[in-house]
């Protein structure tokens, strides 16, 4: 920068380096500005929650109630306790006990110093504001891990998971190998049939499944959520075999020499070089099944022993709707595991997420 | 299973008919590994794909199984003056307009936004956009249900802040739709990130030209981005179309399962749940289900064959 350049104000229509540097720093803190805006707004509903489940049950429907978790603020005078109002007195907003009420006058005293002579204020005391303090109820968590029974249903939601999600992980670990790696007749349509399968609505093969399984008596058991993963999905076996299809083959070949099966192969060779790829789909079945709605309603409905999360809090809204703040408790331990999973891995989830849905 | 010919590649000396040839071997593996699902495509896909149709031509029930019989293609004439039915797929079809373009936008704007050069933490930004769709759809319903409850919801009491009486998001026939609209939000994620990489994988030579021929911001995004995203925001499409065929979680949720206000949130799947699992007509719901595949099946070939013509293939064939 020239000297007779520093002297003076850089301006905006300034070529100047500092110019440049000051438009370009300002123009990327405006589009940073508005992703905040937008994103709080996205995540306001969040923030509503976490608020409302710390409330009184009734607080919301009061109004003069503060936005946050609140109660009537109170102080005693001579053993008995008085809510607290807002007094104007003077031009100046005083906090005080009402201690006599009165239509046009009425008695309060200071909750600082109770010992003072009362004050006597003009007015109608209903026209005054009462005054609260912030109050957190941390004993709705409690309330609904005990009404909801929650370490059961956790129990239930993990077991019905891992169980299923071993079952996705391993027959779509076989067959993404059989796709990879062997070559066989009708391997081609065969695999085309398979992506196809995505768009198959569940609501056309639902209800000879739900009569098979009601017939063989699994309905009311955790089998309809499980058995049918172990049968490979569409979604994992595609990520898993553009995964294998990268690993050399030379590597197999080399393993096959020696004398290894495919299964050794599959075994020792290609899921050892796979880990990336069998942690997404774990991870993506895994909140799959955590987070599913539509089988538990069918199957488990009538069983609040081996009921999962989403059914029971769902359950949970019907009975309770006139108590927001259980509600949204319950929504927060609810998403409280997938959450703070996904961002201890979200590298892995989104990484998936680009995987399945662009390099076909 | 160990198998200790594996080595028969270099072995070709060994008497062919005593062994499987090298190739019949290979097919004889591959289809091990993939018989599981195999035998899954044929007992939860095909198997119960024929079977609901053959169902769908009686008035098959749980109740009395045995007395099944078949009534021809009664379920469907009675489909076609079902005025549930009807609703039903209004419905689904109303919420599809409005949900479907307001996803496609949101998460190609929000696309653009997190993949801005100039945003500071991008990262950050597409991490906190995306993880709304980890939350329980049922969690995520009841959270959305609470900020938007028309006395006690936050929407309403920031509206009403700005002098704006905020309507009855949850009660009102119209006004649901833009509610349960705004629950989807939060399932952008996917299409965000794969639209992320749709803008990514734009080759960057393409816009220093157009710079150099004087395009500005509009017409870049119009003649270059769109055009070279088609593939990508066609499969979204498609996706988001057919999630909202399935659309049921939320409505069940928002009204326990009864499809309130005045059967404004009865979506087709809701109908179908409650012919099947409620009233038990499970031949008639067998029928609603087969109705559902060929709407789903014959728009996603609409789908496709439009694309054919608008769509851009990098490397040719149009």
């Amino acid at each position: 920068m020239t000297a007779t350049r520093a002297t003076r104000l850089p301006s905006f229509g300034d070529g100047g380096p500092v110019a440049r540097t000051m438009r370009r720093y300002l123009v990327r803190s405006s589009v940073t500005l508005l992703a905040v805006m937008l994103l709080s707004g996205f995540l306001l509903p969040l923030l509503s929650m976490l608020t409302i489940s710390l409330q009184d049950a009734g607080q919301g429907t009061i109004s003069g109630a503060p936005f946050y978790p609140a109660s009537p603020a109170t102080g005693t005078f001579q053993g008995a306790e008085y809510d607290i109002y807002v007094v104007p007195i003077d031009g100046v907003d005083r906090s005080l006990m009402l201690v006599t009420k009165g239509r046009v006058q009425s008695t309060f005293v200071d909750p600082a110093d109770p010992n003072q002579t009362p004050i006597v204020w003009q007015g109608a005391w209903r026209t005054l504001k009462q005054s609260w303090t912030f109050d957190p109820k941390w004993s709705n968590f409690a309330t609904v891990w005990s009404q909801l029974s929650f370490p059961r249903l956790l129990f239930n939601t993990a077991a019905v998971a891992i169980l299923s999600t071993l079952g996705a992980v391993l027959s779509s670990a076989l067959v993404a190998y059989g796709f990879a790696r062997f070559r066989f007749p009708g391997k081609n349509i065969m695999f085309v049939i398979l992506i196809a399968t995505i768009i198959l609505p569940f609501q056309v093969t639902l209800i000879p499944t739900y009569t098979v399984f009601t017939k063989l008596g699994w309905n009311g058991t955790w089998l309809p959520l499980i058995v049918p993963h172990f049968f490979a999905n569409a979604f994992n076996v595609f990520l898993l075999r553009q995964y294998f299809l990268a690993i050399p083959r030379e590597l197999d070949e080399a393993a096959m020499i020696d004398g290894a099966s495919p299964f050794r192969v599959l075994r020792s060779v290609i899921l050892p070089m796979s880990v990336p790829a069998l942690v997404a789909v774990t991870l993506f079945h895994f909140f799959f099944s955590w987070n599913d709605f539509f089988l538990p309603l069918l199957y488990l409905s009538g069983k609040p022993d081996l009921q999962t999360l989403p059914i029971a809090i769902q359950q949970y809204n019907a009975l309770y709707v006139t108590q927001p703040s259980l509600i949204q408790a319950a929504a927060l331990m609810t998403m409280a595991i997938p959450v703070v999973v996904f961002f201890l891995a979200q590298r892995a989830f989104m990484r998936t997420v680009v995987m399945t849905g662009v390099e076909k | 299973m160990r198998l200790r010919s594996s080595n028969a590649m270099t072995t070709t000396t060994l008497p062919i008919r005593s062994r499987m040839s090298p190739s019949r071997r290979e097919a004889f593996w591959g289809l091990v590994f993939i018989a599981p699902w195999v035998i899954g495509f044929l007992v939860f896909a095909i198997g119960p794909l024929i079977a609901s149709l053959v169902l769908s031509f009686t008035d098959f029930n749980l109740v009395r199984p045995e007395a099944m019989r078949f009534i021809g293609a009664n379920n469907y004439i009675q489909m076609a003056g079902d005025p549930l039915v009807i609703q039903g797929l209004v419905v689904t079809a109303r919420f599809a307009l409005i949900a479907v373009p307001t996803t496609m936008i949101a998460s190609l704007g929000i696309a653009l936004l997190v993949n801005s050069p100039r945003l500071f933490a991008r990262n950050i930004f597409r991490t906190f956009f995306y993880m709304p769709i980890q939350i329980p759809l049922v969690a995520s319903t009841l959270v959305w249900l609470g900020f938007l409850n028309p006395e006690t919801g936050w929407l309403n009491k920031i509206l009403g802040m700005v002098g704006i009486a905020g309507p009855d998001w949850i009660n009102n026939a119209t006004w649901v739709y833009p509610a349960l609209t705004l629950i989807g939000l939060w399932g952008i994620g996917n299409f965000m990130l794969i639209n992320i990489a749709g803008l990514q994988s734009v080759p960057s030579e393409l816009y220093e030209a157009a710079r150099i021929d004087g395009a500005g911001p509009w017409s870049m995004f119009r003649r270059i981005t769109i055009p070279l995203m088609s593939p990508i925001l066609l499969y979204n499409l498609v996706i988001s179309m057919i999630t909202t065929f399935q659309y049921f979680t939320q409505a069940y949720v928002m009204t326990n399962g009864r499809g309130d206000p005045n059967n404004a949130t009865l979506f087709i799947n809701l109908d179908l749940f409650r012919e099947a699992f409620v009233n038990d007509h499970m031949g008639y719901a067998s029928a609603i289900g087969w109705l559902l595949f060929v709407i789903v099946l014959m728009l996603t070939i609409v789908l496709f064959a439009f694309a054919r013509k608008r769509v851009y293939y990098a490397g040719g064939e149009a």
